[in-house]
Formats: structure tokens, sequence, C-alpha cells
């Protein structure tokens, strides 16, 4: 592995575009979750008894926190990564200088995740105006969308690597990251779940976010932090090793 | 410092050499052209160069760096413009120039500095805030070599510089281009123009199949590699008298389409048999390196 603090002028060059158009990227991915939220939320909700010892919308309030950074980050990793790796052959220009590959990656990786954590803690603001956080524990869940946007930055490089063109994400989407945005308690306690898919549920990034996540905004200690914290780490890790992998095979070749 | 010094580089992808043994060495100062036909190997011998690709044989140094083990380092020192623009679209052209800069871990203050002289090089004074979407071919490729000289490199890798440009643009790129040989930079180029390489170029290596096939000065080429006269002979009835006739006067002719190539040492015969012929036309001219070109990698198509 070749890496270098040049990652950080790929992050920077990221951060760059971005803070032009700062406010509607923000504004943009609020309006997805907070429909879900108050749709769900208040909508179903209204229906149903108390959910998970609270009440169903201050239930979704962690899912969907941790939803939105999963999609942010897979979007980031996805479909703006792919464009600077394929279409534009900004990384290749990157890649002339005395930048490496594995820097380059690297800044990808740090950027989907930063961004993901900057629309996670415009929504994570927004829930606590709305009185869905609880004290100060609330505030270790912008560590944990950090985290969660590693997780998902890394696993969306992979695919960026390997795919010959945007359709291709598609596939990513309706196989991977829907069902688990269904299967990870976002949406209903894992427990509603059949046993074989509670324990399949286990193996994705998204339900370790929420465990973590949700009795953060409710104010509670969880009862289990590292376990799931070493999980998304570990996944993080096999993960953007396998996207340095990839690329280069794509890249170096 | 030696700017580049590459021997006996060998590349094959899936069974294929498309390198297939090249050595060759530039001087501090000069403009080296590496000339071929697509898929000659020029690209992928660039790329070995700058140590984006590793060859499965050879030894490779780039201003002093062995290559690719050290290629980051050596990068430091090279500005490249690569055959297709890659500037970044999100941008304006002074920060493209600003990013890119920090590629090469120079501080904001410092490329600052270096941006009005840039931009002024590249012809570009007064569009520091222009988007890149907004510029023509021939801006957008004289603000990639601007970028190439972000660093003040000592070797500037230039991989078809003016493929797709029209001849204003053209023209304005090699004056550039000129300007930065008199300043002491050493350049590598590819290109498959002709009138490109003997106007720059100090020596140069035509290239096929991955092998060069002969490497000098452009007039030493022309020189010691083909007859110094070639009558074009041209018509309907060129190839038939070509055939039946040409070998009486030349040394060496070739036909393609409706038109003959004679090689000649001198023409006056040839063109004295021809007078007497008008339904054919004519055209006499010195050779030229395009003549030493087809010569060596001969006149098919290569797609």
């Amino acid at each position: 592995m070749e890496l270098s603090p040049r990652a950080f002028a790929v992050w920077r060059r990221n951060f760059l575009v971005w803070k032009k158009l700062a406010l509607p990227s923000i504004l943009g991915n609020l309006a997805d979750p907070m429909i879900y939220l108050f749709g769900l939320g208040y909508g179903l909700g209204g229906l149903l008894p108390q959910v998970g010892g609270t009440s169903y919308i201050a239930f979704l309030a962690a899912g969907t926190v941790c939803a939105s950074t999963m999609n942010a980050a897979s979007f980031e990793a996805l479909y703006s990564a792919f464009s600077r790796l394929h279409v534009q052959k900004t990384w290749e220009a990157i890649m002339n200088a005395p930048v490496s590959l594995d820097d380059v990656v690297a800044g990808e990786l740090l950027w989907a995740a930063t961004k993901a954590t900057l629309s996670g803690a415009a929504i994570l603001l927004v829930m606590a105006l709305l009185g869905f956080a609880h004290g100060a524990q609330a505030l270790w869940v912008l560590p944990l969308i950090f985290l969660t946007g590693l997780v998902f930055a890394a696993l969306g490089l992979c695919v960026s690597a390997v795919a010959p063109s945007y359709d291709f994400f598609m596939y990513y989407f309706t196989l991977f990251i829907t069902p688990m945005t269904l299967l990870s308690g976002v949406f209903f306690p894992l427990e509603q779940l059949p046993a074989a898919f509670q324990v399949a549920a286990q193996a994705l990034p998204l339900t370790h976010a929420v465990a973590l996540a949700r009795p953060l905004l409710l104010g509670q200690a969880p009862p289990m932090i590292w376990p799931h914290v070493a999980l998304l780490a570990a996944i993080t890790a096999i993960a953007f090793v396998g996207a340095l992998a990839l690329a280069r095979r794509r890249l170096l070749k | 410092m030696e700017p580049l010094t590459v021997r006996d580089l060998h590349k094959s992808y899936a069974g294929r050499e498309v390198v297939a043994g090249i050595s060759f060495t530039l001087k501090r100062g000069e403009c080296y052209g590496l000339l071929g036909p697509n898929g000659a190997g020029k690209t992928t011998t660039l790329r070995c160069c700058l140590g984006l690709t590793a060859p499965d044989s050879g030894a490779i140094t780039l201003v002093d760096e062995p290559v690719p083990e050290r290629a980051r380092l050596a990068r430091a020192r090279v500005g490249v413009v690569p055959q297709f623009d890659n500037l970044d679209p999100d941008f304006s052209c002074a920060e493209n120039l600003l990013v890119y800069g920090r590629y090469f871990g120079m501080s904001d203050a410092a490329i600052r500095a270096r941006i009005p002289q840039l931009l002024e090089f590249a012809g570009l004074a007064g569009k520091e805030g222009a988007s890149i979407r907004t510029l023509s071919g021939g801006m957008k490729r004289r603000l990639t070599l601007a970028r190439a000289l972000v660093n003040d490199p000592d070797l500037l890798i230039l991989d078809e510089p003016t493929t797709g440009l029209d001849p204003q643009a053209r023209h304005l790129i090699w004056e550039r281009l000129k300007r930065l040989i008199a300043d002491g930079k050493t350049i590598l180029l590819t290109t498959h123009f002709m009138d490109e390489a003997e106007r720059l170029c100090g020596r140069l290596a035509i290239m096929d199949a991955g092998r060069i096939m002969v490497e000098g000065a452009p007039r030493e080429l022309i020189r010691s590699q083909i007859e110094p006269q070639v009558v074009e002979v041209y018509g309907e009835d060129a190839p038939g008298w070509a055939q039946a006739e040409a070998a009486t006067f030349a040394q060496r002719c070739e036909v393609s389409g409706e038109t003959a190539f004679c090689y000649v040492a001198d023409a006056a015969p040839l063109l004295e048999h021809l007078a007497a012929r008008p339904q054919l036309a004519t055209l006499h001219r010195p050779a030229n390196l395009e003549d030493v070109f087809l010569k060596l990698t001969g006149r098919d198509l290569r797609d």
C-alpha cells in the first residue's frame, strides 16, 4: 500500500467542489429522510402502539439518520466517484502528479464519509430541534455516522472500481442497499424478523450502525459498543483494501 | 540530471507484446519525439515511464529516479499533458491550476503566485474565473499545458499534444513548446503528425509494433532513410503506368489508390518522361519525414 498525506489534496479537491453547492446539497439530502420520517413516523406511527419502548417516530429517527448516512456515502462513492474515475478521468489526471492511486482511493473514501457525515449531521440537528435527540449522548452519533459513512464509502468504491457504466449501480442498490434498509432494524425492530433473517441481519453493517444510534438518540447507553464498532471498522478495512486492489486492476494495468 | 533513460523495455497485454524491447535516452534540454502509427506502443511506453504501468522487463530512470520503484518521487519533477484532456470540469481555469498544484504538495500561496504567469503563457490571461465548459478545444489544450507546468518541471511529457486541434490552435501550441525548449526544458512528445515532429524535435524515434525502427535528427533520417526526391503521379492511369514504366525511372515506387509515389535520386528523366503524358498529373517535391515514416511503417491502415 502506497499511502501518503497527498490523499488530503484529493479530499480537498472534492471539498472545493462541494463548497460551491453546499446548501442545496445539504437541503437535498435532508428532504428524502424527512419525508420518510414524517410520512411514516406520523402517518404509520399514529396507528401503532409504542415500538421498541418509544413512539414510532422516535424509534424511526435513529434508523433514518443511519439509512440516510448510508445513502449519502453510497451515492458519493458510486455516482460521483465513478464520474471522476471513468467519465472525467480526474483520477488519471491526479495520478500524473506525485499522488498514488492508493492516495486517490483513500481521499475518495474520506471524502465520501465526510460528505455523509455533513448530511447526517444536518439530519441530526433537525431531529434535535424536533426533540428526537436526548441529551449529550446524542453527540456520539456524530462519530458513529462518520464510521457508517466510511463503511459504505469503502463498499461503494469497490463497486465503482468494477463498474462498466452508471447502470451497473442499479444492481448494487436493488440487491444490496434496499434489502439492507429493510433488514437492519431501520423501520421495525429486528425481533420482528424470522429467526434466520435475524441471524443474517447481523452480517449487515447497517444493523450495527442502527443498534448503536438508537439508544444514543433515546438518551441511553448502548448495551454493547465495541463489538459493533469493531465490526464496522473491520468491514471498512476489508472493503478499502478490496477497493484498492480492484482500482489497481482497472487503472494500473 | 538525466531526464529519461529507457533500457530494453518490454510490456505485453494478454499475450500480445505491445512494447517489444525499446531503448532510448533523452538529453537534457532537447525535444525528443516518439512517432508511430496508432497501436505502435507510444502511450504504453509513456505509461511505463511514469510508473503507471509496471513493465514486464527493462529498466527506466526518470529524472534520476528508478521507475516504477520511486515513480512518485520522479513525477514531482515531471509535467504531463495527456492524450485526452482531463481538466476538472467542476472548476474555473485558476481553480484547475490551484487544485493541481496541491497534488504536488505546493502551498496555496506558492501556486497562486504562479497562476497569472501560467495563464499568460497559455494565452488565457483574464480567464481566471472562466469555467472549463466555456473554453474551446485549443484553450483547453493550452490550459492542460499550463497545468503541466504548475510544478516548474524539469521534463515535460506530451502525448499527442495537438491531436484534434485546428491549424491555428496547433501553431499556437507549437510556438509555446518552442518557447519552453528555448527556456531549456526537456520535452518528450508522441505524435503522428510529421510536420509537428519536424518542427519541434531535435531527435526522434519512429516506432512500429512495439519496436523503434530508426532514431535520429529529422533531416538526418530523411537523408539516410530515403531517396531525396519524390514525384507523385496521379490520375486514373497512374497505377497502370506505375506497373508498366515506373521501374525504369524510379528506385522505388509505391501505389496508393490512384497515386503513384516515385522515389528518385534524380527526378529529371522521370519528369521529362511524364511531360509527354498529359493525362498523368504530377507533383515534384523533396522527400520529407512522412515519406520516411510511410516507408518504415507501411501504408496499411491501423485501426
